[in-house]
């Protein structure tokens, strides 16, 4: 069974008198080990949709299975639940807490799940050393650089095994070496076998997925597979390349 | 998530902001210090009064010669002595809880040393009178049976009489004049300051009973036995209501009056003033606790304020916190466990502001002060709930923020 199902989702908003449908119905599968990137223009849902995806907000209407469970009238409690069990986020602004160590930073999820504090530590130093971090565990966010900061957030992301990771603009605050250095990461922990949903609005980064999701007007427009994904090692070293020269 | 845990997060926090969280502790420091000074202050000048009153005697029962009916006309009280000193001997002897029963006249009188006079109360009594008055020498001796019994012409002064006649000089061994007759000065009270009523007990002179009537204040009266009051001492944990109805029905046996009859002689006892300045002191107390409450009230606002900004500026905190699994009750946790630790560690220093504090009024203002337990336990508590009280509100806003929102908020 696929991870993520999703049918005939629809989400309204009452603005004033008027009624705002910010999705109309959207149907699609996601299975396991895919990386899907969603892309779309301001207005076009993707939001809304990735707020729902991410549990933080409930559909006014549809299905929404995730992973085997029926997400979509779950109180807020529960969603909590979901969001601390099932999902990790990724943010365009990183949302590090300041004044707190990057291994405190990845702990966090795992004080909500309820993990003594020795498990939590010894698990979040592992999660750190797996994005490259082992030796910034105890720098403060301020300390790091922007690349380094994201690696953090996507460790808080996987502390607890997530089913999907959810990226929302990740590379947006970063320049194109460190973004093609999130994206080696990602595309890693793709191959590692873990689910990704990435929203973008760059065709360049959206080439990094194995496929492209286009949403417009609240509604699926496009569902392409990438034939051929861009390797992000590569654009990598290609970059290395250019700089040399 | 556990308490502990909340704890944890709330010190830090705390920790990150130290002036500002220092500056919102301050007002529960001053408060909880206000309140246990203020009520150390009433509790001390609840506890003087009670002294005070107590140095009257307060198992004392007072047995004045009342208001006799002579052909039809009803005569004021104490116009004549209807107590004798048999009554006296009679209510130390048949009455059980009676400690002692000391009859005494009084009367104003001249005293002269020397060049100096003094116009004061003379009272003459029995070798009873000082233990009745719980009332302790300072020098030289008391009257005895036998100065009573031989009516012996000595005198003890109290300490204003002293002063007015012997100034610094030593009086005992003197003589002094009273009414013209001398007296040979054998001891000095010790002071006794103050009545409940207002006058000055020190102010006095003390000769035996029989003296008095025969040589000095003489007497109008038809019997030679009467006298103007009884102090009674009654035992100390004896009922004095009881006590009082006793003596009362002896009393009135003894002077022979019909069930219809007035009482001819009025018995008081000073426990209801001394319940009526204990009330005046304790409303005092109240009064001062209540203004201090307000400090306190003032402190808990500012602990709302500053969780209020605090909320604001976390908001994206709170948002993230959401997504990574946070409830809204572990939020509503973290902020109020927040909001007490500021008014828990407010209050332990509050409390030794406020012992400071009224060490400080006892040394400089010389005001006795009193510090309770149960006052550092209230107020200890006062401030607990006022950080749960003045907490809950930003920390319910926190806990019913839209994580969506919270996460994109500026």
């Amino acid at each position: 069974m696929a991870l993520i199902v999703i049918e005939e989702l629809t989400k309204d908003y009452r603005l004033g008198s008027h009624t705002v449908h910010a999705v109309r119905g959207l149907t699609l599968r996601v299975a396991r080990g895919e990386l899907v990137a969603i892309m779309g223009p301001s207005g076009s849902g993707k939001s809304t949709f990735m707020n729902i995806l991410g549990c933080l907000d409930s559909p006014t209407g549809g299905r929404y299975l995730l992973d085997g469970e029926d997400v979509a009238g779950l109180s807020p409690g529960e969603l909590a639940r979901i969001r601390n069990g099932k999902i990790g986020f990724v943010f365009q602004t990183f949302n590090l807490l300041a004044r707190t160590s990057a291994v405190e930073n990845v702990e966090l999820p795992l004080i909500y799940a309820g993990r003594p504090a020795r498990v939590r530590r010894a698990r979040a130093r592992e999660v750190l050393a797996a994005v490259g971090l082992a030796d910034r565990a105890h720098h403060h966010p301020s300390q790091l650089s922007g690349g380094q900061q994201q690696r953090v957030a996507i460790a808080r992301a996987l502390v607890n095994d997530p089913a999907v990771l959810l990226a929302d603009e990740p590379t947006g605050n970063l320049d194109t070496r460190t973004s093609v250095e999130i994206l080696v990461l990602l595309q890693q922990l793709n191959r590692q076998g873990i689910t990704i949903v990435l929203v973008t609005h760059e065709l360049d980064i959206a080439a990094f997925a194995s496929r492209v999701l286009t949403l417009r007007d609240g509604r699926l427009q496009r569902d392409e597979p990438v034939l051929s994904p861009r390797d992000a090692s590569v654009a990598q070293a290609q970059l290395e390349e250019e700089a040399v020269a | 998530m556990n308490i502990w845990e909340s704890a944890r997060i709330a010190v830090r926090a705390l920790r990150v902001n130290k002036l500002r969280s220092v500056l919102t502790m301050l007002g529960i420091i001053i408060g909880v210090g206000a309140v246990i000074a203020m009520v150390g202050v009433g509790a001390g000048a609840q506890a003087s009064v009670t002294e005070r009153i107590e140095s009257l005697g307060s198992n004392l029962i007072v047995a004045t010669s009342g208001s006799v009916t002579s052909t039809g006309v009803r005569l004021g009280l104490g116009t004549q002595y209807t107590l004798t000193e048999d009554d006296a001997a009679a209510i130390a002897r048949e009455i059980s809880a009676v400690q002692v029963a000391a009859p005494s006249m009084k009367g104003k009188g001249q005293v002269v040393y020397g060049n100096l006079n003094w116009s004061t109360d003379v009272y003459g009594v029995t070798e009873d009178y000082l233990e009745a008055r719980d009332w302790p020498l300072d020098a030289g001796r008391p009257l005895d049976a036998h100065d009573v019994d031989g009516a012996t012409k000595v005198a003890v002064l109290g300490q204003t009489t002293v002063q007015k006649l012997f100034g610094d000089s030593d009086p005992l061994g003197q003589i002094i004049r009273i009414q013209k007759v001398p007296f040979t000065v054998i001891g000095l009270l010790a002071g006794k300051g103050e009545s409940a009523y207002g006058w000055d007990q020190d102010d006095v002179v003390l000769i035996p009973l029989s003296t008095a009537k025969k040589k000095v204040l003489g007497t109008t009266q038809p019997n030679p036995r009467s006298v103007r009051k009884v102090e009674i001492k009654i035992l100390p944990g004896d009922d004095m209501d009881e006590a009082e109805a006793q003596i009362r029905a002896l009393l009135r046996q003894r002077h022979r009056l019909q069930p219809g009859d007035d009482d001819d002689f009025k018995l008081g006892n000073l426990t209801d003033v001394l319940e009526t300045k204990e009330q005046a002191a304790q409303i005092m107390t109240y009064l001062l606790a209540a203004i201090a409450s307000v400090s306190l009230l003032v402190g808990g606002i500012g602990i709302m304020n500053i969780m209020l900004v605090s909320v604001t500026e976390r908001t994206r905190e709170i948002g993230l916190r959401m997504a990574v699994g946070a409830q809204g009750r572990d939020i509503l946790l973290q902020f109020l466990v927040e909001a007490v630790t500021l008014s828990v560690i407010g209050g332990v220093l509050g409390i030794a502001a406020g012992l400071t504090g009224s060490r400080a009024i006892s040394h400089f203002a010389e005001w006795r002060t009193l510090v309770a337990p149960d006052t550092i336990v209230l107020a200890f508590g006062f401030a607990a709930a006022i950080g749960i009280f003045f907490g809950f509100y930003p920390a319910r806003k926190a806990a019913r923020l839209d994580p969506i929102e919270a996460l994109r908020y500026e």
